[in-house]
């Protein structure tokens, strides 16, 4: 052998109890329970429903971020599986007395395995072919929504309220009943989404997803079963966007086919790109720059629709200068502020 | 003590090209060499050894297993190893994890990983791949090759990119495999001198046929081989 015990110790990262409180961890806690107790009565009635809104399509572009960042793999077709995740809540939550809870779980274990099946077709296609297969999709999922419509309280399969019976709202969850608890609901639920991804992408699906992205080959070379992994990653960001697609169910009680039109999934995506497609910060940018910016530009008496110039110039920005986004951005400002500390603290 | 690998005319079709044409070779000590020009089926050989390339004719064996009747990934598990010419070291994770990551598909658990860190005397694991060095990366394979239970280590021109005091510490590495892990080595490489310092057979391939193996040194200076390099009127002018 070429090293001593002793030279291990130098060379081997031990892990530690005592980094779970890192100041890191211990910054993001605290700003979370900031954002959980005084969002609502800071911002309004009208900006805590934007918000619930952004918090809910950060889970979404989270399952973006770790297809493309972790896996390379390009899927326009997000905001359908939402829809998807959004019919079966309203399905099940109108046709069984369950709790809320239970029918958020229902919606991902079905998300996941529609999610999946829909993408064994393309799991040996990647970069633009992909891209193209998983917006095809989106516009099939488009279809399927218009003619069935979303579930409303209504009999049968469909659960569609006809004729001159009135539609039903889904019950809000008992935690979540007024605005400002229901944003804190949808807050601890993204939470509990960004730490399952979080986990899987520090875990070893993480790493397999590394290794296959980097070269799939590479990946068999050491014996990274590549489909079975890239299986599990659209299981996992399927799932984890039914959750969202639940919760944005449970907002309103009723959802309209006119939100999950394709186009929306590309904006979600550009999105992602803009905010970071390599770290969760990115994805938290990226649900708000979707939902946040059209209703703040309508609030400035500007359209709304002027969002597609700026995610234009905003991909241009990203693809040129900062392919990291403004998650990378903001991290490298922290890096160097705290330098600037460390530098003047040792003079 | 290392396994014995034999190829018995190995075959491998690409459209109208034989780029292995009825190879067959035994390989079954320590390190041996595979050389011969660029297009010759080295790293066909090593692909057809991988799963990457499906031969049409002929069996691989390593101590009488079926190495063919194994996919890639199972291959890779029961003990197959390789390096590729481009180094494959993931730039988003650390030297820890990029080892570690071979390692948790291969049987290998937490003190294989140290093992292998050790053996390749890697320093600074916790720093991302892409704050690597050429050498460091080409530790890093080494070190992904020998963690858990090799069996057959297959080296694509590891010492590429490399100095030359970088490669005698791979050379030496290299030597060690055997004994450290018990894994036959297989080495390509254009490099002369690291093949003949580390081989102790060598086999030659030129358009896809075996055309000379043996000790090394009597291979490398065989006319044959010569003239595969060199080509005829080089050799005449040569001499």
């Amino acid at each position: 052998m070429t090293a001593t015990v002793n030279q291990r110790s130098s060379r081997v990262a031990a892990w530690s109890p005592a980094k779970l409180f890192s100041a890191r961890n211990i910054v993001v806690l605290v700003v979370v329970v900031g954002v959980l107790i005084f969002t609502p009565s800071v911002v309004g009635a009208y900006w805590t429903r934007i918000f619930t809104i952004c918090t809910i399509f950060s889970i979404a572009a989270a399952g973006i971020a770790l297809l493309y960042g972790r896996l390379g793999l390009v899927s326009l077709g997000q905001v359908s599986l939402i829809g998807v995740g959004g019919w079966i809540t309203l399905r099940i939550g109108h046709a069984t007395s369950l709790p809320f809870e239970v029918v958020l779980v229902i919606a991902a274990i079905g998300t996941g395995i529609i999610g999946v099946l829909v993408g064994l077709p393309a799991l040996r296609l990647s970069g633009l072919n992909l891209a193209i297969v998983t917006l095809m999709l989106a516009g099939a999922f488009e279809v399927i929504f218009n003619v069935t419509g979303f579930p409303n309280g209504g009999d049968g399969f469909l659960g569609r309220a006809q004729g001159g019976v009135l539609q039903q709202p889904l019950a809000r969850p008992s935690l979540g009943t007024t605005d400002p608890d229901y944003f804190r609901y949808v807050v601890v639920v993204a939470a509990i989404m960004f730490l399952v991804i979080g986990l899987h992408l520090s875990n070893r699906p993480g790493r397999a997803w590394a290794a296959i992205r980097q070269s799939e080959a590479g990946a068999l070379a050491a014996g990274i079963g590549t489909v079975r992994y890239r299986l599990w990653a659209l299981a996992v960001v399927s799932a984890t966007t039914g959750v969202a697609g639940g919760l944005l169910a449970g907002n309103a009680g009723l959802l309209d086919p006119i939100s999950f039109k394709a186009p929306a999934s590309i904006l979600l995506f550009a999105t992602v790109l803009i905010g970071g497609a390599y770290s969760l910060v990115g994805a938290v940018i990226a649900g708000f720059l979707s939902q946040g910016v059209p209703p703040l530009l309508n609030a400035w008496g500007l359209d709304g629709n002027l969002i597609f110039v700026l995610l234009g110039f905003g991909m241009i920005q990203a693809i040129t200068t900062a392919p990291q986004g403004i998650a990378g951005q903001l991290q490298g400002l922290v890096r160097r502020i705290a330098g600037a500390i460390a530098k003047r603290r040792s003079r | 003590m290392t396994g014995s690998l034999v190829a018995d005319g190995l075959t491998v079709v690409y459209g109208g090209v034989k780029p292995l044409d009825d190879v067959s070779l035994t390989f079954d000590r320590d390190v041996c060499g595979l050389v011969g020009p660029n297009g010759a089926g080295k790293t066909t050989f090593f692909n057809a050894l991988s799963g990457f390339a499906q031969p049409s004719a002929g069996s691989l064996a390593f101590d009488g297993e079926d190495i063919l009747a194994m996919n890639a990934a199972k291959r890779a598990r029961w003990g197959l190893r390789r390096t590729f010419q481009q180094e494959q070291v993931i730039h988003g994770l650390s030297g820890w994890d990029n080892v570690r990551l071979a390692a948790e598909h291969t049987g290998g658990g937490r003190a294989a990983v140290e093992r292998a860190i050790d053996f390749v005397g890697l320093d600074g694991v916790d720093r991302a791949g892409s704050q690597l060095s050429m050498l460091e990366r080409r530790l890093v394979e080494i070190a992904k090759t020998v963690v858990g239970s090799p069996k057959l280590v297959l080296l694509d021109e590891p010492g590429a990119g490399l100095d030359q005091s970088e490669t005698e510490r791979l050379i030496s590495l290299i030597r060690q495999i055997p004994n450290e892990f018990g894994a036959l080595v297989i080495l390509v490489d254009h490099d002369m001198d690291l093949v003949s310092t580390v081989c102790g057979t060598t086999a030659v391939l030129d358009f896809g046929h075996v055309i000379a193996i043996g000790p090394t040194a009597t291979v490398l200076g065989s006319a044959n081989v010569r003239k595969a390099y060199l080509g005829t009127a080089d050799m005449e002018a040569d001499e």
